[in-house]
């Protein structure tokens, strides 16, 4: 359990405070946060007496025990909306940023059939919208899948050139889960809502990590996930526009008529209250936590930069979450880089350790060569992360990248003067 | 993913890293994959032309735990054999020695690819005579 967050009422100086004390390293570390992150334990103290307690279901009526849970479910839809600027009514919970996406894309397609057939995204989606996009298509629907720049960054300019009337729903992220890459979802808003196309944004990596607001960014959908946020796991939402314009959606979870028919089912409450308590602790928290994080992957960066040769940034450094790093080891193939630093949980874009054989389809959309996007690994620090755990993963990092080069065939023909580009490789 | 206590140790402590002298007639060069697949692997070994033994085999492998330790075995494997036993070494021996899953196989393919890349190599400088500069073998 990672320390400093431990006790709850403790004030926030104290806390840290008590965090920085705290060198000893445990291991192995964690720094793979944009895949999930731990509970914040302040989060699970909030949640544990609706699992054994007060364990109603939140649409029983008729007695104390349910009216205490739609109570609890109600604060937190309060919470989560507040963080990112919406009402509680716009707030509908799913089981994951999955159902999310497949909710908005797919509750857009339908209800609004009449009005036309097309969808705009961008290549570097997370496959819960590509491939709800791709199913979409089958069924008749247009999709266009606007490229990147090598930044990871979409073109203004072509999201305007590809807008019809036709088009009923612009679905383009916020923040990518590889590379951390920021679109510029402002000026997307600000051109659906003169076109009068609804936007979708899947904001699961950025919200509660960097500011986030529906009415600022006239978003009128966004995907939200309590586990990348120091909530539980099954516990997300769907934040749904109600005026100007009020959105609708079909459902495609039909049953009992929860969450205004949208989605049903018996509410998660203690994973709800979770996700509401998580929420009120990242709006309270994110000025300083955005500032250490930064500093902490800044850190990062110039540890590895410093001490290693031919080490590429992927995706833009100016527009990127604070705590993402996304770099290629040039000469290093990133699964043996993994088994060489395996007290520290990174990830990697190679194909080696991916079931597909195909490396990141993300940094393959940016023009990175398929050579270093299998050199390639990403950092996703949190809350919990420290100075000294970063100034080790540096050292474990160029200590194993030196070696592999060592033994890299390919770093040797690159010493010699030879252009790996030239050479015509055999290949299995 | 987990992998064999044998593939670790191969990988923690590689046996025969580096590289002999490409243009050495009597030296093979065998590089087989390619970058763009995420393995590339380099095997040298050195033959007396006398015996056709093996005396000396190298290698350096960019590619996953699993590609390192099946390219670390072969050179273990080929050494002190003749040229003819070495062309006889499978890739099902190599995922049997090192209890690869069958995600990994096509790396101990790769490592049964270069030992016979590399024999081939040194058979075309043989067979060209010394006096041929010898080509690297991802220039044929
Ligand atoms: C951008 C993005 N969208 C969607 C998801 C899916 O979220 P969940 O695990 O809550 O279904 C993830 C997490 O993997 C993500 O990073
Ligand atoms: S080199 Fe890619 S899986 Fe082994």
């Amino acid at each position: 359990m990672p320390k400093g967050a431990a006790r709850n009422g403790i004030g926030e100086k104290e806390r840290i405070l008590e965090r920085d004390d705290d060198m000893a390293l445990k291991l192995p570390i964690y720094m793979d946060n944009h895949a999930t992150t731990p509970v914040d334990p302040r989060v699970l103290e909030t949640m544990l007496p609706y699992f054994t307690q007060s364990f109603g279901n939140a649409a029983s009526r008729n007695h104390s025990f349910g009216w205490e849970a739609e109570k609890a479910a109600e604060n937190a839809r309060e919470q989560i909306a507040h963080l990112i600027g919406a009402t509680a009514k716009e707030i509908i919970f799913t089981s994951g940023a999955t159902e999310s996406d497949n909710l908005a894309i797919k509750g857009v397609a339908e209800m609004y059939r009449e009005k036309g057939n097309h969808i705009i995204t961008m290549a570097i989606e997370h496959k819960a919208v590509l491939d709800t996009c791709k199913r979409l298509e089958k069924y008749g629907y247009l999709v266009t899948y606007l490229p990147v720049s090598r930044e990871g960054l979409i073109d203004l300019d072509e999201l305007r050139a590809a807008l019809t009337d036709k088009t009923i729903l612009i679905t383009i992220m916020y923040a990518n889960n590889e590379i951390g890459v920021l679109q510029p979802i402002e000026e997307i808003g600000r051109l659906a809502k003169e076109k009068g196309v609804l936007f979708h944004t899947d904001a699961t990596q950025a919200v509660g990590k960097i500011p986030f607001d529906v009415q600022k960014f006239n978003v009128d959908l966004a995907s939200l996930s309590a586990h990348k946020m120091y909530g539980p796991k099954g516990v997300a939402a769907l934040y749904v526009r109600r005026r100007n314009p009020r959105v609708q959606l079909s459902a495609i979870i039909d049953g009992g008529g929860h969450e205004r028919g949208m989605r049903s089912g018996t509410l998660n409450v203690p994973g709800i209250v979770g996700f509401g308590k998580a929420c009120e602790l990242a709006e309270k928290e994110m000025p300083q936590e955005m500032a250490r994080l930064r500093g902490l992957r800044d850190r990062l960066k110039e540890g590895l930069f410093a001490r290693l040769d031919e080490v590429y940034i992927n995706g833009s450094m100016e527009h990127r979450l604070p705590h993402n790093l996304n770099a290629s080891f040039a000469y290093v193939e990133g699964e043996s880089l993994l088994m060489g630093i395996n007290d520290v949980a990174v990830s990697s874009g190679s194909a080696c350790t991916s079931a597909t054989l195909e490396p990141s389809y993300v940094l393959k959309a940016l023009g990175v060569g398929e050579d270093l996007a299998h050199t390639s690994i990403r950092f996703g620090l949190g809350r919990f992360n420290t100075e000294a755990e970063v100034d080790y993963v540096v050292d474990r990092v160029v200590e194993t990248v030196v070696r592999l080069r060592e033994l890299s065939p390919l770093y040797e023909m690159a010493k010699e003067g030879v252009d790996l580009k030239q050479m015509q490789w055999k290949a299995d | 993913m987990a992998y064999s206590e044998k593939v670790i140790d191969h990988y923690k402590n590689p046996r025969n890293v580096g590289s002999l002298p490409k243009d050495d007639p009597s030296v093979g060069t065998g590089l087989v994959g390619a970058p763009e697949c995420g393995d590339v692997m380099k095997l040298q070994m050195k033959i007396n032309p006398e015996t056709d033994v093996i005396e000396d085999a190298k290698f350096k492998t960019f590619g996953c735990g699993s590609a390192i330790a099946s390219s670390s075995l072969a050179t273990e494997w080929v050494k002190g054999k003749k040229v003819d036993e070495a062309l006889k070494i499978k890739n099902t021996e190599i995922v049997k020695e090192l209890n690869l899953p069958p995600v990994k196989i096509h790396c101990s393919v790769l490592a049964e690819d270069a030992i016979k890349a590399a024999i081939a190599d040194y058979k075309r400088k043989q067979g060209a005579g010394a006096k041929l500069q010898a080509q690297p073998a991802s220039a044929d």
